[in-house]
């Protein structure tokens, strides 16, 4: 891993009438890596991944992504950084009057002189590359359970290699089953791709097997980012209790003794 | 910078080199080279190409599957990485399923819509006399009775619409004078505009557009509400806690509706009655007491009951198809758009075709 933030969020400040959100808030993300955040439930670990891709506007600070200033870019900048990073939203956010092979090729319509029968075998790569069967390019969103339906969302993220995908709680709703192959797909596709991936989770599983990095919002900021075992160091009430509570201790025991031991 | 991915082809002897970029931009003129290739290529030098994504690597692999004996090297670790994932993730359209005869499948979607319709109009039958069995239930056991939310739907779909159908019925009366008096008075016959406007609102008009109206107002609204309720569960919920759903949805609303059609259908006739007789007297000169007189003498009281003995039937119509659509819908917001907009289009359908079955019916037994 390189030490090249693609990702770079300084000082962003984000507010909803009285309500501040984000203060002083500070984070990178580094080229090729996995990084997880965590974070109690409303302390705008959603509003960080709209804020980066530029859905939401911070009252303060900069957000820069592979370069390139997302908040004061013009259009035409905006649009080629659009084309270099997808995001998968919470239930996949398909277009529900496409079917799913339709859904990976809504981005791919943009590059010019790509002959449509190739597109259409591309997205069909593309949906098995996510682990969904040949079938499953027919159908629309609303015939898809939940977790094919993430994976269908994480197909359109991809359709045009990425640099970076944003994914919002990829395995909320899954079963256990579910989850831990979309674990395993994550990594896989991030190693193989060369992806770097941003990811907001609430699941222990998938921070133990998927993330290089965590970074923890607590406070209105980026509390802590680090390795898991800095994490199980942390002295913070809420970090202690989340990477120590019986759920965590479920998710990884021998990292635990580790971290007890040190 | 991607915008501008070049590719560039060299074959010599039986190898293949490429240079620049094999990516999504240039896939299309690569697969277009590739297609005519000779069939003694043995190797693809991939060593001077400086980005390749998937689409890329997916058209060397292509190349590779259709070609036998034929090597990649001079791979880069990533580029191999990419082109081993892509290779495992290869789809296999062998498995799309066959699409049948055209002209079976015609006579099987025509039959699939026969069906459909016939199951339609059996699950209307039933919505019905659940509906009936219930208020049957109701009576025997009226403290089941929900009298507050009787009331409170009587207020949505009567109080709150008699603004709109007293205004448009009102209008209906202005344009029926307006048009008939230049047709009548070709022949001198103006008075006859009070028969023409009676008539065709008391029997017709009057009680038909407030039907239309209350059909778009509130079997949508019927929809909606049911059909949002069952989206989110709240109907299975009900079920769970021994609450019945057609006691206390389906009654409450189509009770209301059967109080308040006949009342809103009343009002539509006044309204009818008073824009006719205003624009009578004012591009007629026929005075209020003289269309009054009119009307009263020349119009059998028979007409009003003609049109208001529908309104029951019509507001059963109207109930019955806004709740059994908005049982219908599943749980995804698409299916609940969809049978809202079905519910006011079967609603208006039905009430016009039961109104010409009233037509048929009253004009056999010559009232």
């Amino acid at each position: 891993m390189s030490e090249d933030a693609v990702i770079k969020v300084r000082d962003v400040r984000n507010q909803f009438g009285s309500h501040v959100v984000h203060e002083n808030l500070d984070l990178d993300v580094y080229r090729g890596e996995i990084l997880g955040v965590v974070g109690g439930s409303g302390t705008g670990k959603s509003v960080l991944l709209r804020t980066i891709t530029g859905l939401q506007r911070p009252r303060e600070g900069s957000v820069e992504v592979l370069g390139t200033d997302v908040l004061n870019a013009d259009e035409d900048t905006r649009q080629a950084l659009e084309k270099r990073w997808g995001v998968m939203f919470q239930d996949g956010a398909l277009f529900s009057s496409l079917t799913v092979r339709e859904n990976v090729e809504v981005p791919m319509r943009a590059v010019e002189g790509l002959d449509p029968d190739i597109r259409a075998q591309l997205a069909d790569l593309k949906i098995s590359m996510v682990g969904l069967e040949y079938s499953a390019g027919d159908k629309y969103p609303s015939e898809l359970s939940g977790g094919m339906r993430k994976r269908a969302g994480l197909a359109r993220a991809l359709a045009l290699d990425p640099d970076i995908v944003f994914l919002d709680e990829p395995t909320a709703g899954l079963d256990p089953i579910g989850a831990s192959a979309f674990d395993e797909l994550i990594q896989e596709l991030s190693h193989s791709l060369g992806l770097t991936v941003f990811l907001v989770t609430h699941d222990l599983d998938t921070l133990h097997a998927t993330c290089d990095r965590i970074a923890v919002l607590a406070e209105r900021k980026v509390l802590v980012a680090g390795t898991m075992k800095d994490m199980l160091a942390v002295e913070h009430p809420w970090v202690h209790e989340y990477f120590h509570g019986p759920r965590a201790r479920a998710a990884a025991p021998e990292l635990q003794q580790n971290g007890a031991e040190r | 910078m991607r915008e501008t991915d070049q590719l560039e082809i060299d074959q010599a002897g039986g190898t293949l080199h490429l240079s620049g970029a094999l990516t999504v931009r240039t896939v299309t003129a690569a697969c277009k080279a590739f297609a005519d290739l000779p069939s003694d290529l043995r190797k693809i030098d991939l060593a001077e190409i400086d980005r390749l994504d998937t689409a890329g690597a997916w058209a060397l692999i292509g190349l590779q599957d259709r070609m036998d004996a034929l090597e990649i090297t001079g791979a880069r670790n990533e580029a191999e990485s990419l082109m081993q994932t892509v290779r495992q993730a290869m789809p296999d359209p062998e498995s799309r399923p066959e699409t049948r005869a055209s002209l079976v499948q015609l006579v099987e979607a025509l039959g699939r819509r026969v069906i459909s319709g016939v199951g339609f109009f059996l699950q209307l039958a039933g919505y019905l006399g659940i509906f009936l069995s219930r208020l049957a239930r109701m009576i025997r056991h009226p403290s089941e009775f929900k009298l507050t939310s009787l009331v409170h739907h009587c207020e949505e779909v009567g109080f709150k619409a008699v603004p709109i159908v007293a205004l448009m019925s009102f209008l209906i009366g202005v344009v029926l004078a307006f048009q008939g008096s230049v047709q009548l008075q070709q022949f001198g016959a103006e008075v006859f505009v009070v028969d023409l406007i009676a008539i065709s609102i008391l029997r017709e008009l009057g009680i038909l557009l407030t039907s239309i109206i209350v059909a778009g107002r509130t079997a949508s609204a019927f929809t909606a509400a049911i059909g949002s309720m069952k989206m989110r569960e709240e109907i299975d919920a009900m079920r769970t806690l021994g609450l019945d759903p057609a006691m206390n949805l389906f009654v409450p609303r189509i009770l209301a509706l059967l109080l308040m059609l006949p009342i809103l259908g009343l009002i539509a006739n006044i309204a009818g009655l008073f824009g006719g007789a205003l624009m009578a007297w004012l591009d007629l000169g026929i005075s209020p007491a003289m269309f009054r007189t009119r009307l009263v003498e020349g119009t059998s009281v028979w007409h009003v009951f003609v049109g208001l003995i529908k309104a029951p039937f019509f507001a059963m119509i109207i109930g019955v198809v806004g709740c059994h659509a908005g049982m219908q819908v599943q749980s995804n917001a698409e299916s609940l758009g969809r049978q809202t907009s079905n519910a006011v289009v079967t609603a208006i359908f039905a009430v016009i075709v039961a109104d010409a079955v009233f037509s048929i019916f009253f004009a056999r037994v010559g009232i």
